[in-house]
């Protein structure tokens, strides 16, 4: 029997019991709908936390002190001679900013108001490589370090805590670790979490946070060294260099293990998207599931119609049908009904993927459900797929009915 | 009557056995029966229930395969064919007509006619020859209606249609005008003559009805899986 024909009966059979085959399909197409509404939900919380992380710099790399594989000896910490170093262009080429970074976690006052915050010592060029832009005055200058002056950039969290407002507030004067800090800058507000957010951060140069802050680092020693690559494709060259130049002035034998670590926004970014990769696949997972459960629904019901048409099936042997001919009639019939359940699945799926897109933008918050190509492709395969295995048990079971028993079947 | 070109008969049976297994028991339907038809004979075959006819018919029309014996259906053995080799034997070479019409309730008489030509290799002109075999049983008015729409008398009109479209070397009717009144079932039997008489195809009627058998060139009797009389019925 020729296809086309196979594909036309299995589709009058089909129409010909309509509340039976959509009640059939339901468990697919719900099924479906959750496959393709929970991956796109995922891939959209993919992007927005990529998109988060490379908001920050591709380009940007990361020097620690100390190693987490291997327990180094006469571990050196990382010093302001370092940065220096790894900011001579002779010896790192590839390296465009550098940026020693001293933090401590320290109170931020203003009269009564105070909030423990992270301060970070810094030079010019940390905003660049750190990509922070100021809605109100301006970053310190070369001229403010050497003068280890007491000016301070505010995040605007951290100015709406203490100070009352965020706006018109350059020149005033704050106090840190009781030293007055006079306010010369106002960051623009990226509206991060509650936790570790950089709008309460504040900001002091280098000099004054040695000077004033944490008076008891030993001289010229810094927390960590942010450097910025001239591209994102010198950022391979970049570590190279600085690892070389880390080790020349740490005075590394080749025998010595680094004493310094150095990660860059790749290795976040790649983190970060295994972890939302695995929640995708798990929500897939659990919409999964419900495919299956479908798929036994489509099986139970392609037994009951092998039942009711037993003395069709046994005509059609009469007539000349070879075995294949009736296992492809009844297994055209399953795969068809549940791909009619996959694509009303992908279309209520879809809906359900800008409705969750909706209430995402509605609440503020930044998700926005990605329909991939390949979650319509899957969820159409696997539904197909499902029909297929799940039908093929009621269709050999036709298949092999005798022609004589199931002519006598009443 | 047309005249056989060919003197082999169509249909020969010789020592026909079948036993069928019911748990432990084996419970035998045919006890050995030779019968030969030749081409263009209508036979009836008559018996009471239980006698093994309808076994000698799913025989003769290849659905169920002899316990032992020889059966050789115009010219060919298919005694030991395979189920789908048999499914060929019964699209090429037999017309099934039953009781009960068995025709696909949600299609157009024209498709049912139609169905066995999907089975088959050669489904060239389907419509054309599904058309010709409605138009010989006298229903070229009602192709396009569905069963639930025609006649008793109609629909298995319908079925002998189907039965001749694939022009099969024998019919094989199994109570034909079992469902009808007496004048349609007389009407039915008349189109089977007719289609014997026209196109010279073998007609094998399995009734217990003696209006039926009367029409028959010979009638065969089965009792207990046995042929216990056999003779011209006119």
């Amino acid at each position: 029997m020729k296809l086309l024909q196979v594909l036309r009966e299995a589709i009058r059979s089909i129409n010909s019991n309509r509340t039976r085959s959509f009640l059939t399909i339901l468990g697919i197409i719900i099924g479906v709908a959750a496959v393709i509404a929970l991956m796109a939900a995922g891939q959209g919380a993919q992007a927005s936390i990529t998109g988060q992380i490379q908001s920050i710099g591709t380009n940007l790399i990361y020097v620690m002190p100390g190693n987490q594989l291997t327990t180094a000896t006469n571990r050196r910490p990382l010093t302001l001679a370092d940065s220096r170093a790894l900011a001579n262009k002779l010896r790192a080429p590839h390296i465009r900013n550098v940026a020693p970074v001293i933090t401590d976690n320290n109170d931020v006052s203003y009269g009564k108001e105070s909030l423990q915050t992270t301060v970070y010592g810094v030079e010019p060029g940390f905003e660049i490589v750190q990509n922070l832009s100021l809605s109100d005055g301006a970053f310190f200058t070369r001229a403010e370090i050497d003068s280890r002056a007491s000016v301070v950039v505010l995040g605007p969290a951290l100015a709406d805590h203490i100070i009352g407002k965020h706006e018109g507030i350059i020149g005033m004067v704050v106090r840190i670790n009781d030293y007055p800090f006079r306010v010369i800058g106002v960051t623009t507000s990226k509206g991060g979490s509650q936790f570790n957010n950089p709008d309460t951060f504040a900001y002091i140069p280098l000099t004054s946070m040695q000077a004033r802050v944490k008076q008891d680092l030993s001289s010229g020693r810094v927390n960590y060294i942010l450097l910025q690559a001239e591209d994102e494709e010198s950022v391979k060259l970049a570590i190279d260099e600085a690892a070389l130049v880390l080790r020349e002035n740490h005075r590394l034998n080749l025998r010595q293990p680094d004493d310094f670590s150095i990660t860059n926004q790749e290795d976040f970014l790649s983190i970060a998207s295994s972890i939302t990769g695995v929640l995708t696949i798990f929500l897939a997972g659990i919409a999964g599931i419900s495919l299956l459960v479908g798929g036994i629904g489509i099986m139970n019901i392609m037994l009951v119609s092998v039942t009711e048409r037993t003395s069709e099936i046994g005509l059609r042997k009469a007539l000349g049908a070879r075995k294949l001919d009736i296992m492809l009639q009844f297994l055209s019939e399953s795969a068809m009904l549940s791909l009619i359940g996959g694509i009303l699945g992908i279309l209520i799926g879809w809906g359900l993927a800008s409705l969750i897109g909706f209430v995402a933008a509605q609440s503020g918050t930044d998700l926005i459900p990605v329909v991939g190509w390949d979650a319509i492709l899957l969820a159409t395969l696997f539904s197909t797929a499902v029909g297929l295995f799940f039908g093929w048990y009621p269709a050999s079971r036709a298949a092999n009915l005798q022609p004589v028993e199931a002519l006598r079947y009443e | 009557m047309i005249p056989n070109t060919k003197t082999d008969p169509v249909i020969d049976v010789r020592d026909l056995k079948k036993v069928y297994h019911i748990g432990e028991i084996e419970v035998p339907a045919l006890r050995g029966v030779n019968i030969q038809v030749q081409r263009g004979e209508v036979v009836a075959i008559m018996g009471p229930s239980g006698s093994g006819k309808s076994t000698l018919m799913n025989m003769i029309g290849c659905l169920d395969s002899p316990s032992d014996g020889v059966y050789i259906l115009d010219g060919l053995q298919v005694s030991d064919l395979r189920d789908d080799e048999l499914a060929e034997v019964r699209n090429k070479k037999i017309g099934f007509v039953f009781q009960k019409y068995n025709l696909l309730p949600r299609v157009s008489a024209l498709e049912n006619v139609e169905l066995p030509m999907h089975y088959s290799d050669e489904n060239s002109h389907m419509q054309q020859r599904a058309t010709d075999a409605l138009k010989a049983v006298g229903l070229e008015d009602r192709m396009r209606h569905k069963p639930n729409e025609l006649s008793g008398g109609q629909q298995q009109r319908v079925a002998i249609a189907r039965a001749i479209v694939n022009e099969p070397a024998i019919i094989l009717a199994d109570e034909p005008t079992g469902n009808l009144d007496s004048q349609a079932g007389k009407e039915i039997i008349d189109l089977l003559l007719g289609l014997n008489r026209e196109r010279g195809t073998t007609l094998i009627i399995v009734t217990h009805d003696p209006d039926v058998s009367a029409a028959a060139q010979r009638v065969i009797h089965l009792r207990d899986g046995l042929i216990v009389g056999e003779g011209e019925s006119r």
